[in-house]
């Protein structure tokens, strides 16, 4: 043993060393998704929850993706029993609202959830702006990646997906990244 | 009140761990007993003052006292006694002055021990020991601190993690994991005191290495096994082993400190591989610390990670100087760490002690490196990855059934050289006892092809081990006319430490078996009944009783009841699955029951219930000899047991 | 213990004997109706074939709101979705890896509990065994080494 195999110990102690303080500036919860960038998985779901008007659709509707080619579309993903909704659901409401007349559309997709307290909670949150949809058998939320909820994807008009929200959404979030949406839409058109 | 008591002590306790560490060096080399005499004080009083501290701590949970920022962090009204002094280890700010208190403990008590030992190797070793007690001093009194005063004060908190708080295991096994980690501080203290005062070439400090190193690697051991049960018991899905990087944070010191407790051997004999001993222990204390970086850290994503700030850089910062101090020692040491000892035969015990190290050093890098993989392929790639069960089994199994077939073989060679024909007598009848394990598995039902294999070379190494005491035994029984009972324990006493290692190998033998049964023959069926509907399942019909909710004071629980029958229509057990569910908790906590026999284990978890009560759908897994894994821990400590009752100072004899 | 492996070994002859007579005594019931009994434990070995390869294929998929535990083991409701996907996407003739590369799609390569064995991952399946070839190597060396001192050189005490 020398002062050598001490520097040979040590060239492989710093790298580890070094790897694991660069860990701890990593947030090891936070999976990126693969989706941003690729074309949202279809779906065709039955909506259980009318919205209000004037974005209101009627219970039994099915809500196709493939429909809604040319929109802007926001899916959040919800439960009853999700703490973290309730801090969005009046952000998500009032944008839905905010957006009415222009070609976006919101859709809730319950998650693991029944339809009685979702309803139950809908009300005690004072109404949802917006159709929301059941997932029977969780195929949508299998498609779309999802690890809990809140999760959020918004979709551009070619159906691809722009941007995946983990955790609670705010109207700001929502406003600019729909604005920016709408707007290389405009650009596009003749 | 205990807030600034706790506080107060844990200040005072800073600064007599720093005087201590002064003085004691000081006065030793100086010569001055009555110096030392001050600086030994600092150590108990070091252990006061962290009992003070920890006492505080229980009273203000108790009391929910939640003017104290741990209490108001893990506190609640609601949670039942039992669960609110053990929330004691149940976070971060928590834990760590838990494992200060045990550090101070161990300190007192190896000062204890050894306060009549001649020479320079105590003092040097209790230095090293306050210096470890120093960095968890700082944690407690700076990002660690769990008696920050909150204000305002609020009237009640959330309670302590649900997961911790479901099962009577968490009162035992994080005690035992801290006696096993901290414990391993005490053999690093003496490699390093020794190296320290310049006394590594006498093999003196290596007997109280030896023999603080049994004690924690017995905790320790006793910890994983508890942690295993602990997973069995909780997390509903009827496994007890993920590789989850918490678990593998608490196998791989164990790994080393089992590497070391063999290849000790071979310095004790022959004075060879002391460098490479050296190192073991000094890298089982470093896995230990890494070990707790990993899980306290929140740099791992894990089912019991704690998530904080700065404290991980801390624990950076703490390895990077204990990597530095053992190299600087080892470099100086060197010339003192040579390889004094020849060997007779490439056919003997020592060549087997060098190839369980290296199979353990295996085993050791495989599981350190798949755990660290993650975040390196991050760091490289920038994408997340996943490195768990599937990838761990398919590499450690047959490194795992390499070990167990040097199990068989070490055991059965001599010392120095074999004699072919000894050799012969020793390595072959054993196969008949793999041949006859391996048929009864097949027989029973075993298909899994590991699981065979590891049934053979079971088979193979038990009967090895059992021989060693028929022999030994029969030996005596004939020699000195003893009874088998009397002959067995005579020759057990006559050398505790082999014997010890032969029982906790039998400790293994019984884990083995019970892993490879139970994860090969898996039965595993779900089914959605009525009440008063049965299915059947194997030896026994399961029958719904009912599905009933109930309102707990920390939780509301929805359970539901099933009979067990045999064949013949007799009840044999009544099971309660549950799920509870906590107000601070989105999902429900599983809390599956399990119908435990020697033979086989009934595991039913609650799935899903309708909430009138009209039916309920349950997940039932039949698993063989789940038991056997449980028992083979208490035989492995019961190893580590016998194993100390080597008086400490007996001659070192064949 | 012996005893009691013994009994359990009887137990399970009784068992396997009373499950032959059980699976079989249908089949006679029926010689009438070969062709369905026929198609009828087909279809149950389909069955059987088909749930195995939905295990080992679950077992290498990571739960999504687990903790690293496969959606073979989870007792999560997701969990059994997802099962339920591999397992519809096998019967529709999906082949495993056709199967994992949908959910590498959804939830990218974390979802793998066993890496791919290619590019930067070959490091991990290959460091281990170039630890034990080195390691054989230096045990070799060093017995011959040892073993080639003279025998009264230097010895343990």
């Amino acid at each position: 043993m020398n002062w050598g195999r001490a520097l040979t110990a040590a060239a492989f102690g710093v790298p580890v060393i070094g790897l694991l303080t660069w860990g701890l500036t990593r947030d090891p919860k936070f999976i990126p998704s693969p989706l941003p960038g690729r074309e949202g998985p279809a779906f065709a779901l039955e909506v259980f929850a009318p919205g209000l008007p004037p974005i209101a659709r009627p219970v039994g509707d099915t809500l196709s993706l493939q429909r809604l080619r040319g929109k802007v579309v926001v899916v959040n993903f919800w439960a009853s029993w999700c703490l973290a909704c309730r801090d969005e659901h009046s952000d998500l409401s009032t944008t839905a609202l905010r957006y009415a007349d222009r070609p976006v559309q919101f859709i809730g997709v319950l998650y693991q959830d029944r339809i009685e307290p979702a309803i139950n909670w809908i009300g005690q949150m004072g109404g949802q702006t917006y159709p929301s949809v059941t997932d029977p058998r969780s195929r949508a939320a299998i498609a779309y990646g999802l690890y809990g909820v809140p999760e959020t994807f918004i979709l551009d008009a070619a159906g691809r997906v722009a941007h995946k929200q983990t955790g609670p959404i705010t109207a700001p979030i929502l406003t600019r990244i729909i604005d920016s949406l709408l707007s290389t839409m405009n650009g596009m058109a003749p | 009140m205990m807030g600034p008591l706790g506080h107060g002590a844990l200040l005072a306790a800073l600064v007599v761990v720093v005087a201590g560490m002064l003085v004691i060096p000081i006065a030793t080399r100086r010569g001055r007993r009555d110096w030392l005499a001050v600086g030994y004080a600092a150590v108990h009083t070091n252990f006061l003052l962290l009992t003070v501290a920890m006492a505080a701590m229980i009273v203000a949970l108790v009391t929910h006292d939640f003017s104290v920022s741990y209490v108001a962090q893990v506190g609640s009204r609601a949670t039942p006694l039992l669960y609110t002094v053990i929330s004691l280890w149940g976070a971060l700010e928590g834990s760590i002055l838990f494992w200060g208190w045990v550090l101070a403990l161990y300190a007192s008590a190896v000062l204890w021990l050894n306060r009549n030992r001649e020479g320079h190797l105590v003092p040097y070793a209790m230095t090293v020991l306050l210096g470890v007690t120093l960095f968890f001093a700082i944690l407690l009194v700076g990002p660690a601190d769990p008696f920050v005063p909150v204000s305002p004060v609020p009237f009640d908190g959330p309670g302590p993690n649900p997961l911790l708080q479901n099962h009577w295991l968490m009162a035992v096994h994080p005690p035992l994991l801290y006696l096993g980690y901290v414990g391993m501080s005490v053999p690093f203290a003496f490699a390093m005191g020794a190296m320290l005062a310049r006394e590594v070439a006498r093999d003196d400090w290596m007997r109280l290495v030896r023999r603080w190193m049994i004690v924690s690697w017995g905790f320790l051991a006793a910890a994983i096994v508890a942690g295993m049960w602990w997973s069995y018991e909780v997390l509903g899905w009827g496994g007890y082993w993920a590789w989850d990087p918490v678990e593998n944070a608490s196998l791989l010191p164990w790994l080393t400190a089992t590497a070391y407790l063999h290849s000790a051997m071979v310095q004790e004999r022959r004075g060879m591989l002391r460098l490479w001993n050296v190192n073991l222990v000094v890298g089982t204390f470093v896995l230990t610390i890494l070990g707790t970086f990993l899980t306290r850290s929140g740099i791992i994503s894990s089912v019991h990670a704690f998530t904080t700030g700065a404290i991980g850089y801390y624990f950076l910062a703490f390895i990077a100087v204990v990597l530095i101090a053992a190299l600087v020692m080892v470099a100086g040491n060197s010339e003192q760490l040579r390889t004094v000892g020849r060997l007779d035969s490439a056919l003997s015990r020592e060549t087997a002690f060098l190839a369980n190290n290296l199979v353990f050093t295996l085993l050791t890098f495989t599981v350190l490196v798949g755990t660290l993989y993650p975040l390196f392929a991050e760091a490289v790639q920038g994408v997340k990855i996943s490195v768990g069960e599937p990838f761990f089994n398919r590499m450690s199994l047959p490194i795992l059934a390499l070990l167990l077939f040097l199990m068989g073989v070490g055991p059965a060679l001599p010392w120095r050289s074999a004699p072919a024909g000894v050799v012969r007598d020793k390595l072959v009848p054993p196969v008949a006892g793999a041949a006859v394990l391996v048929v009864v598995a097949f027989l029973l039902g075993s298909r899994d092809p590991w699981a065979l294999i590891a049934m053979v070379f079971v088979g193979y190494a038990a009967t090895a081990t059992f021989r060693e005491f028929a022999i030994g035994a029969g030996a005596r029984r004939r020699a000195q006319g003893e009874s088998w009972p009397t002959a067995l324990v005579r020759l057990v006493q006559a050398n505790p430490r082999r014997h010890g290692g032969y029982v906790a190998h039998i400790g293994i033998f019984l884990i083995a078996i019970g892993i490879a049964a139970s994860s090969g023959s898996r039965v595993e069926r779900e089914a959605t009944l009525a009440p008063g509907d049965t299915i059947v399942f194997g030896d026994v019909t399961i029958g719904l009783r009912g599905v009933w909710g109930r309102q707990e004071p920390q939780r509301y629980v929805i359970g539901a009841t099933l009979e067990l029958r045999n064949a013949a229509g007799a009840l044999i057990d009544t099971l309660a699955p549950r799920m509870n569910f906590y107000p601070t908790s989105d999902q429900p906590v599983p809390t599956p029951d399990v119908h435990s026999t020697f033979t086989r284990d009934i595991y039913a978890n609650l799935q899903t219930f309708r909430d009138d009560g009209t039916a309920a759908t349950i997940r039932v897994i039949r698993e063989p000899l789940v038991s056997w894994i449980w028992a083979g821990g208490g035989v492995m400590v019961l190893g580590a047991l016998i194993a100390l009752l080597a008086r400490q100072r007996q001659p070192e004899v064949a | 213990m012996r005893r009691a492996i013994g009994l359990e070994s009887v137990l399970a002859l009784v068992l396997a004997l009373a499950l032959a007579l059980v699976a079989t005594a249908p089949l006679k019931a029926q010689v009438a109706d070969t062709v369905t009994a026929r198609a009828r434990a087909d279809s149950v070995r389909a069955d059987s074939v088909l749930e195995a390869r939905t295990s080992a294929l679950a077992a290498q998929l990571r739960c999504a709101i687990c903790q690293g535990i496969s959606i073979q083991e989870s007792p999560s409701a997701l969990a059994r979705e997802m099962r339920d996907v591999v397992k519809e996407q096998l019967r529709d003739g999906k082949t495993p890896d056709e199967v994992k590369e949908f959910f590498v799609a959804a939830y990218g390569e974390w979802i793998l509990l066993s890496p791919r064995p290619r590019g930067l991952n070959l490091l991990l399946y290959t460091l281990p065994g170039v630890l034990l070839l080195g390691g054989i190597a230096l045990i070799v060396v060093l017995v011959r080494r040892w073993t080639a001192m003279p025998p009264d050189g230097p010895s343990s005490p």
